[in-house]
């Protein structure tokens, strides 16, 4: 079972995540934590200095944290992007299709669960922030460069 | 009609395996209840009165031969032995065994159809009109754009967990007959200098706050219409509202933020969304518009029907509408027999209407969100005939939007939400008017009954709606006057004190015959309702 | 009286605690007293019911009658396919639920 999934290279980032208010009122920090309903469009001024971002799903059914996710890779961010909270082995492709890179959820995952998951759909309808292809690019890949 | 290619094959198959495999996790207890609801709710299988149901996908309403059969012998097989056609243009399965779901989809997805997002806080059933194609008024047939964005919402990695469910409807001519206003986005494609694009509409809704959409954009092009959708959708799921369920549609926050200031944030997403590449080339489309291009017509047909026998000819007058190719028909199949069930259809009878689209409708079929189904290319010279094989299997009903083409949500009978039964109520109005020449005489009237205030049988937007409510443990109706959900959509009004489902119907007749006598030469219920108001309406009902 | 209900994990059934386990037959209902939800938990847990819960219920002439009418539609089936109810034979079986 699995506590912390990382699909990143290196070490995940240790340093605590503080509040969205802190964090663009206080200029060293590095990891922030965003809660639903907070706006991801605040930290774009500050992206380079981030190493983490954190969103909370409190509850699996509240999907803004997915918006705040590919607001922020659309933006260029490049740093760690974890989800954290009720995140369960169901939602962990859009997580993944929408830029999250880790995940911390409150109960562990089955690795084998998480595996069958992310191999499932070996197509995607659209075009997101993973750089997966979608199917319209491979049916018309003169085209698109995917 | 669209086929799936390997693409959309192993994508739906890749969903029965995943559901397979929830199933299993459920039955052996790794997933609870709390935990599996949304997850077999996103595959359409709810927990009913009765038993589970199941929700099966018509994307926009449209079906082949092929794949009527398949829900024919589904309804054999797995339930009861009937289906229930439903407003949303899908099929409802009311007597489904949680171990069978798995097989069920695997059936449906051999013949390329799956129940995916039939329910849950996600983009649902693309629903259009169901003469697309056929109609002579379209300026181009909508299909197309609802099979792409079909494919654009499946499994949307953004918009999966909305603040609450999200319904989109496309349509191509100025008449509604989809209730495009009436949905949470609404798209009705305009020509504009040459080029096909859409006109964007939204925040429409029934349920409890019953809303028609205004207008948010007057033209998006056919190339952008992906990263616009992407854009209303985004500002929705980020500020659509999530502390109260009631408020969660769309249409509050439109309504909440102003129509204004809804179409700035959506531009301003736009704006950002159109640099990001999510569109799919204009040759996608154009590959799917392939697959909807004309059946080959006969040429040379005659027009002349036969009408020596009367029976048929005012079958003929009432079900069957104009096509837009020389010697062929649309033909509607009323679900609305005397004292029937509304959208009820028996295994037979979903059989029989697939070998009739086979034989004589060019494989093809459409459900209505009337509850009904429609033959799109017959024939006129072989009506006769599609004619006597309906009327053997019970199916030849000619009431097509008459008082007794009544449409009903499924109500107390089966829905664990409703507070009265909707059906029984259908079968007294449907006999109280079963006269031929009355129900002609009384013209178009469109008449809605829902269970309860979600108002899934659209009562809102009936000439005469009627809402079940629970009045201290007992069955009491609701009546409304003067919605619409056509292009001239409007919402009714509240007549005043409810009634029991007899005097419902006593009221309603009350209704009809101040109609009789008020109305102006070629004044439809609902025009003369509109001309004099409720007032002598309040007045002939409570006396 | 205080009755439980809820439907069949696998077949979706409605059904109804008999006492030493669940029966299709509302006639079987036995009281519950205070002991619905812990039973219900219980139940539950050992994926024999899904979604189950207490309700008020008479005995009356005919046997036990929920106080709620979707509960008397739930224990009849749907009244406007008597064929598919628990008494098909029974023409007026859908005047009980009023
Ligand atoms: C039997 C199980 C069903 C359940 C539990 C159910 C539940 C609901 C709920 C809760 C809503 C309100 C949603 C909201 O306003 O946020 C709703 C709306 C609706 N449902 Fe159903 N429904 C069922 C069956 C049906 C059937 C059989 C039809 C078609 C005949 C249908 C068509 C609709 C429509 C058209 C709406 C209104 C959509 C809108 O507000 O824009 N539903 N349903
Ligand atoms: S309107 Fe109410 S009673 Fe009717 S199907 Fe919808 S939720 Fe059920």
């Amino acid at each position: 079972m699995a506590e912390f999934l990382s699909f990143r290279e290196g070490e995940a980032a240790q340093e605590p995540a503080v509040t969205v208010e802190a964090f663009t009122g206080q200029s060293n920090a590095t990891a922030v934590r965003i809660e639903p309903g907070e706006d991801a469009r605040e930290l774009l001024p500050c992206l380079d200095r981030l190493a983490l971002v954190e969103v909370n799903f409190p509850g699996f059914g509240d999907g803004r944290g997915y918006s705040a996710a590919r607001i922020l890779r659309e933006a260029g961010y490049q740093g760690e992007l974890r989800a954290v909270g009720d995140v369960l082995v169901d939602q962990i492709v859009a997580m993944r299709r929408c830029g999250f890179d880790s995940f911390r959820p409150d109960k562990p995952l089955d690795d084998a669960a998480v595996e069958r998951a992310l191999t499932r759909y070996a197509d995607v309808y659209q075009k997101s922030v993973d750089g997966r292809s979608p199917v319209w690019a491979k049916r018309h890949p003169e085209k698109t460069d995917g | 009609m669209y086929r799936y290619d390997n693409y959309d094959q192993s994508i739906v198959e890749a969903r029965v395996d995943e559901f397979r495999d929830q199933v299993q996790r459920r039955l052996t207890g790794a997933l609870t209840e709390d935990q599996f609801k949304p997850l077999r709710l996103m595959n359409g299988l709810y927990l009913q009165l009765h038993a589970y149901m199941l929700r099966v996908a018509i994307p926009y309403g449209t079906l082949s031969g092929r794949q009527m059969r398949k829900l024919g012998e589904i309804a054999r097989k797995y339930d009861k032995g009937y289906g229930h056609f439903t407003t949303r243009t899908n099929i409802q399965y009311n007597w489904i065994k949680l171990a069978d779901a798995p097989d069920i989809l695997a059936e449906l997805a051999g013949v390329e159809m799956h129940a995916i997002q039939t329910s849950g806080n996600c983009i649902r059933n693309i629903s259009s009109d169901q003469y697309a194609g056929v109609s002579a008024d379209e300026v181009a047939d909508p299909r197309p754009w609802a099979e792409l964005l079909r494919q654009w919402s499946s499994f949307h990695p953004e918009f999966t967990y909305l603040p609450r469910k999200f319904k989109i409807c496309v349509i191509a001519a100025e008449e509604d007959r989809a209730a495009m206003r009436l949905h949470d986005i609404g798209l009705k494609l305009v020509e504009r200098d040459g080029a096909i694009g859409a006109e964007v509409y939204a925040g429409g809704g029934m349920g409890r706050t019953p809303m028609v959409s205004p207008q948010i954009r007057d033209f998006v092009p056919e190339d952008e219409i992906v990263s616009y959708l992407e854009a209303c959708l985004r500002v929705y799921n980020r500020h659509g509202r999530r502390d109260n369920k009631y408020k969660a549609r769309i249409k509050i926050l439109v309504h909440e933020l102003g129509v204004e200031e809804y179409k700035r944030q959506v531009e301003e997403e736009f704006a950002h969304m159109r640099t990001l590449g999510l569109n799919p080339p204009t040759e996608e489309l154009d590959r799917i518009r392939a697959h909807f291009a004309g059946p080959d017509y006969e040429t040379g047909l005659s027009d002349a029907i036969d009408r020596s026998d009367p029976a048929f000819a005012l079958w003929v007058d009432r079900q069957v509408v104009a096509h837009r190719a020389p010697g062929y028909a649309i033909v509607n199949i009323s679900l609305k027999p005397r004292g029937g069930i509304p959208g009820d259809a028996s295994a037979e009878q979903i059989e029989l209407v697939a070998a009739l689209a086979e034989q004589y409708s060019l494989d093809e079929l459409r459900v209505t969100h009337a509850q009904n189904l429609v033959l799109p290319h017959v024939r006129k010279a072989d009506l006769y005939a599609v004619w006597q094989k309906l009327d053997e299997a019970g199916l030849a009903e000619a009431n097509l939007d008459l008082i007794t083409d009544i449409i009903a949500c499924p109500g107390l009978d089966y829905c664990s939400l409703a507070n009265a039964r909707s059906i029984p109520l259908a079968q007294k109005l449907s006999e109280r008017f079963a006269a031929q020449d009355r129900q002609a005489e009384l013209g178009e009237l469109k008449v809605k009954i829902s269970g309860c205030i979600n108002a899934c049988g659209h009562h809102h937007a009936g000439h005469i709606g009627v809402l079940g409510v629970d009045r201290k443990g007992v069955e009491n109706f609701q009546l409304s006057l003067g919605g619409s959900g056509a292009e001239d959509a409007s919402v009714g009004q509240i007549t005043g004190p409810g009634f029991s489902e007899d005097g419902v119907v006593d009221a309603i007749e009350k209704v009809t015959d101040l109609y009789l006598a008020e109305r102006q030469e070629g004044e439809r219920f609902l025009d003369t309702y509109r001309r004099i108001g409720m007032k002598p309406f309040k007045e002939a009902i409570y006396g | 009286m205080k009755i439980l209900t809820g439907n069949d994990l696998v077949t979706g059934d409605v059904v109804w605690w008999a006492g030493d386990g669940w029966s299709r037959l509302v006639g079987d209902a036995v009281d519950v007293g205070e002991r619905g939800d812990e039973l219900a938990r219980a139940e539950e847990a050992a994926l024999r019911v899904v979604a189950p819960y207490v309700i008020d219920a008479t005995v009356t002439d005919e046997g036990v009658r929920p106080a709620h009418i979707k509960d008397r539609i739930r224990a009849l089936g749907p009244t406007v396919r008597p064929d598919l109810t628990l008494k098909p034979n029974d023409a007026d079986a859908g005047n009980w639920v009023i």
